[in-house]
C-alpha cells in the first residue's frame, strides 16, 4: 500500500519533529547550564581534588564523540535497571555534554577578568565566595553572554545525534520521511533548512553580542 | 635632471587636507632630511613616494616612472624606491638572509644562488655577515634595522626612503644604524629621511625640508637653515627639539 | 541482581576495533588535508574580497555552521544520488568531512590572515611583491601558525564527529563497535572501550598535529 505524501504532509511531520528538537535543546541548555555552573565552581575551586575531577570531566566530554556519550548513557542506564527511553537518555546525555562545554567556556571568561580585580577585592578583605559573587562573576557574566549564546547553536545541532538512539526529533523524522517518500533530496533539504532557521538567528545574535562587547570595552 | 620630482601633490585623509600642494625635486646623490612636528605631513609625503599612501592630485616621477593623480605602475615604482620602516617589519618566519633574498628571487626572478650572493654582500655591507641564518627574534633592534636596510638595498633602489628608522631603537643602538646610513650617503646613495636626529641631518644631509601644516615651510642647506631659521615656526621647532 | 561487567567479549574483537580505528584515522586524515585546503581557498577569497567567491564562500560557511553534520552527511549520501550522482559510503563520508571542515577552516584561517600586522604587508609591498606573492611568502605561514591550535581543535572535533558516519555504513570505529555489541550483547562495555579509544585517538592526534605544526608551520613564526 503506497501512501501518498503531499508537500504539506512532509512539512507538517517535520514541524512535529522540530518541536522535539526545540524541546530537547531547551532542556539540555538550561539543565546543562545549571550543572555546568556547578562544574565551573569545582574547576576554579582552591581544592585540588575538586579541580582534578572537574578537569577530567571536561576533558572526557570534550574528547569523545557525542554519539558515544549518548550510547553509554542509553545502555548504561538500562544496566542499572532503569526503564530508559530515547528521550530520557538524549536529555541526560546532551545535558552532561552541554555542562562540560559551558563550564569550560565560563572558566575562560572568569580567567579573563583582570588579575587586578582579584587583588583589589582581596585587599578589601573579601572572602573567596564574596569575591566571586560581587566582583568576579558579574564581570565574567558580561564576557560570557556572547560565547554562551554561540554554544546554544552547538546544542541544537547536537540534538540531531539523538536521532541515532531513536529519539524522534527533526533528523529522525526526516530520515523516516525520506524513506517513505523516496524524496531524500527534498526532505533532507527541508530538514537542513529547519536547523538553519533555528540556528542562524542564534548565530547572528551571538555575533552581534560579540561586537557590542568589544565596542564597549 | 632630478631623480625624484614631485609637483602639486595633494592628499586628503577624509576631510583632513594633509598635503596641501607639495613641490619637491631630489637630485641623484641628495641626502634629504624631512623634519617637522607630528601631523605636519612629513611621513605621509615620504610614504607617497613609494605609493604606500595614494596621491589624490599631483605628479610624482621617480627615474622616469610616473604616477599622475594617483594612477601609475606602483610595482615598477617600488622596484626603484626602497623603504626602511620605524618598526623594521622584518618577516619573522624567515632568517635574516631569507628576508634579504625574498624580493630578488620573487620579484626580479634571480636564482637562489644569485640572490644568496647578493644577500651575503648586503649583510656584509651593514656589518651583519655572520647573522645570515639568524631569525629576527634572535637579533637586537639595531641589528634588525640593519637587516631591514640590507633588505631594501638588495633590490638596488635608486632612492632609499627612511621613515624615522631610529625612533624605535634604544639610544645605544642608534649610532650603529646611523653609521650605516652615513656610509650609504658617502657612497652616493640618494636618501630621503624623515628623522628626529637633527645633528645627523645637519652633518650628513645636504638638503633640509621643514614641513608645517601640510606644506613645505622652509628648505635649504641644513647647516644654514639650523643656524639661521627664516620663519618663527622653524625657529620654534628647532628650539623645542634642541631643548629636548 | 547486579550487572556483571565483562570486558572480555569486547577484547575478543580487538582486531575489528583496531581496524575500525585505523579507518577513522584515515578518514580524518584525508578529510583534513582537503578540508584545510578548501579552507585556505575560502579564507583567501573572504579576506581579499574576491567577488563573487567571497559571497559564495560566506553563504557556504553559514549553511554548514548552522546545520548538523549528520544532516549534511545524509543530504550528501541519500540526497545527491537521487539527482543521479553515484557515490559509495566512503565517498560520502569523506566529502561530508571535507565540506564540513572546509567551512570552519575558512573562518579560522581568515581570522589568522586578517591578523597579519600591517607593517608586514607594507614592507612586502615596498619590496614590489604582487598580492599573490605577498600572500604566498609573507602572509600564509604566519597566519597558519597563528591559528594552528584552533585548526587542530577543529580537526579533532571533525574526527569525533566522524562517529556518525557509521549511520551510512562507513566501516569506521563506531560501525565496528555497533557490529561487535550486536554479537556479544555487551553494549555498555563495547561502547565504553570504544569511547576510551576515541579519547586516546584525540590525544594522539593533538600531539601529532602540534608536532607537525612546530615542524612545518611555526618554525620560528610569530
Amino acid at each position: 500500500m503506497l501512501v501518498q505524501f503531499t508537500a504539506w504532509d512532509i512539512v507538517r511531520n517535520l514541524l512535529e519533529g522540530g518541536k522535539w528538537t526545540l524541546a530537547l535543546s531547551l532542556i539540555a541548555f538550561v539543565l546543562g547550564g545549571a550543572v555546568g555552573f556547578a562544574i565551573l565552581f569545582a574547576r576554579i575551586a582552591r581544592h585540588r581534588l575538586l579541580q582534578a575531577f572537574a578537569k577530567a570531566y571536561i576533558e572526557v566530554f570534550q574528547g569523545t564523540p557525542l554519539l558515544m556519550q549518548l550510547f553509554i548513557v542509553f545502555f548504561g542506564l538500562s544496566l542499572v535497571g532503569l526503564e530508559v527511553s530515547p528521550w530520557l537518555a538524549a536529555a541526560l546525555g546532551l545535558t552532561l555534554f552541554t555542562s562540560a562545554y559551558l563550564a569550560e567556556i565560563w572558566r575562560g571568561c572568569v580567567e579573563s577578568v583582570p588579575k587586578g580585580q582579584w587583588e583589589a577585592s582581596a585587599s578589601l578583605a573579601l572572602s573567596w565566595p564574596q569575591q566571586m559573587r560581587h566582583v568576579i562573576l558579574p564581570q565574567a557574566l558580561r564576557i560570557a553572554i556572547a560565547p554562551t549564546v554561540g554554544f546554544s547553536v552547538q546544542v541544537v545541532k547536537g540534538t540531531a545525534v539523538a536521532s541515532i538512539i531513536g529519539f524522534a526529533e527533526l533528523t529522525k523524522t526526516g530520515a523516516m520521511l525520506a524513506n517513505a517518500t523516496f524524496q531524500p533530496f527534498v526532505v533532507f533539504g527541508l530538514v537542513a533548512a529547519g536547523y538553519f532557521a533555528l540556528c542562524y538567528p542564534l548565530s547572528l545574535y551571538a555575533k552581534s553580542l560579540e561586537r557590542k562587547f568589544h565596542v564597549a570595552r | 635632471m632630478s631623480l625624484v620630482k614631485i609637483a602639486g601633490l595633494h592628499k586628503h585623509f577624509g576631510a583632513n587636507h594633509v598635503l596641501k600642494g607639495i613641490d619637491l625635486d631630489v637630485a641623484q646623490g641628495d641626502v634629504v632630511a624631512l623634519i617637522g612636528r607630528s601631523g605636519s605631513g612629513k611621513s605621509t609625503l615620504l610614504r607617497a613616494i613609494n605609493g604606500l599612501e595614494t596621491i589624490d592630485k599631483g605628479e610624482l616621477v621617480v627615474d622616469g616612472t610616473a604616477v599622475h593623480d594617483g594612477k601609475g605602475d606602483l610595482r615598477a615604482l617600488r622596484q626603484k624606491v626602497g623603504m626602511v620602516f620605524q618598526q623594521f617589519n622584518l618577516f619573522p618566519h624567515l632568517t635574516a638572509g631569507e628576508n634579504v633574498m625574498l624580493a630578488p628571487t620573487v620579484v626580479k626572478g634571480l636564482s637562489r644562488a644569485e640572490a644568496q650572493d647578493i644577500a651575503k654582500e648586503m649583510l656584509l655591507k651593514v656589518g651583519l655577515a655572520d647573522k645570515f641564518a639568524s631569525f629576527p627574534d634572535q637579533l637586537s633592534g639595531g641589528q634588525q634595522q640593519r637587516v631591514a636596510i640590507a633588505r631594501a638595498l638588495a633590490m638596488q633602489p635608486k632612492v632609499l626612503l627612511c621613515d624615522e628608522i631610529t625612533s624605535a631603537l634604544d639610544p645605544e643602538l642608534v649610532s650603529e644604524v646611523l653609521a650605516v646610513v652615513r656610509q650609504l650617503a658617502a657612497e652616493g646613495m640618494t636618501l630621503v629621511m624623515v628623522t628626529h636626529e637633527m645633528r645627523f641631518a645637519r652633518d650628513v644631509g645636504n638638503k633640509l625640508i621643514f614641513m608645517h601644516h601640510g606644506r613645505i615651510h622652509e628648505s635649504g642647506d641644513p647647516r644654514q637653515v639650523f643656524a639661521d631659521p627664516q620663519t618663527p615656526e622653524l625657529a620654534n621647532f628647532v628650539g623645542s627639539v634642541q631643548a629636548a | 541482581m547486579a550487572y556483571q561487567f565483562d570486558f572480555a567479549p569486547v577484547f575478543e574483537h580487538a582486531d575489528l576495533l583496531l581496524s575500525g580505528a585505523a579507518f577513522t584515522l584515515a578518514l580524518t586524515a584525508v578529510g583534513s588535508v582537503f578540508g584545510i585546503g578548501l579552507g585556505i581557498a575560502g579564507a583567501v577569497c573572504r579576506a581579499w574580497r574576491l567577488a563573487p567567491f567571497d559571497r559564495l564562500f560566506g553563504a557556504y560557511v553559514e549553511v554548514i555552521r548552522n546545520t548538523p553534520f549528520l544532516v549534511q552527511l545524509f543530504f550528501i549520501f541519500f540526497g545527491l544520488p537521487s539527482l543521479g550522482v553515484t557515490m559509495s559510503e566512503w565517498h560520502a563520508a569523506v566529502l561530508a568531512m571535507v565540506i564540513n571542515l572546509g567551512a570552519y577552516s575558512t573562518e579560522i584561517i581568515r581570522a589568522g590572515i586578517q591578523a597579519t600586522p600591517r607593517g608586514q604587508l607594507e614592507a612586502a609591498q615596498s619590496l614590489a611583491l604582487t598580492r599573490a606573492q605577498i600572500f604566498r611568502h609573507v602572509v600564509l605561514r604566519p597566519a597558519l601558525a597563528r591559528v594552528w591550535p584552533a585548526l587542530a581543535s577543529q580537526v579533532i572535533i571533525v574526527m569525533l564527529g566522524s562517529a556518525v558516519c557509521s549511520q551510512i555504513a562507513t566501516e569506521e570505529l563506531t560501525f565496528a563497535a555497533n557490529f561487535i555489541q550486536s554479537r556479544n550483547f555487551r553494549a555498555f562495555e563495547t561502547y565504553f572501550v570504544t569511547t576510551a579509544m576515541y579519547f586516546v585517538m584525540a590525544l594522539l592526534i593533538r600531539q601529532l598535529l602540534m608536532q607537525l605544526g612546530q615542524h612545518f608551520v611555526t618554525r620560528r613564526a610569530t
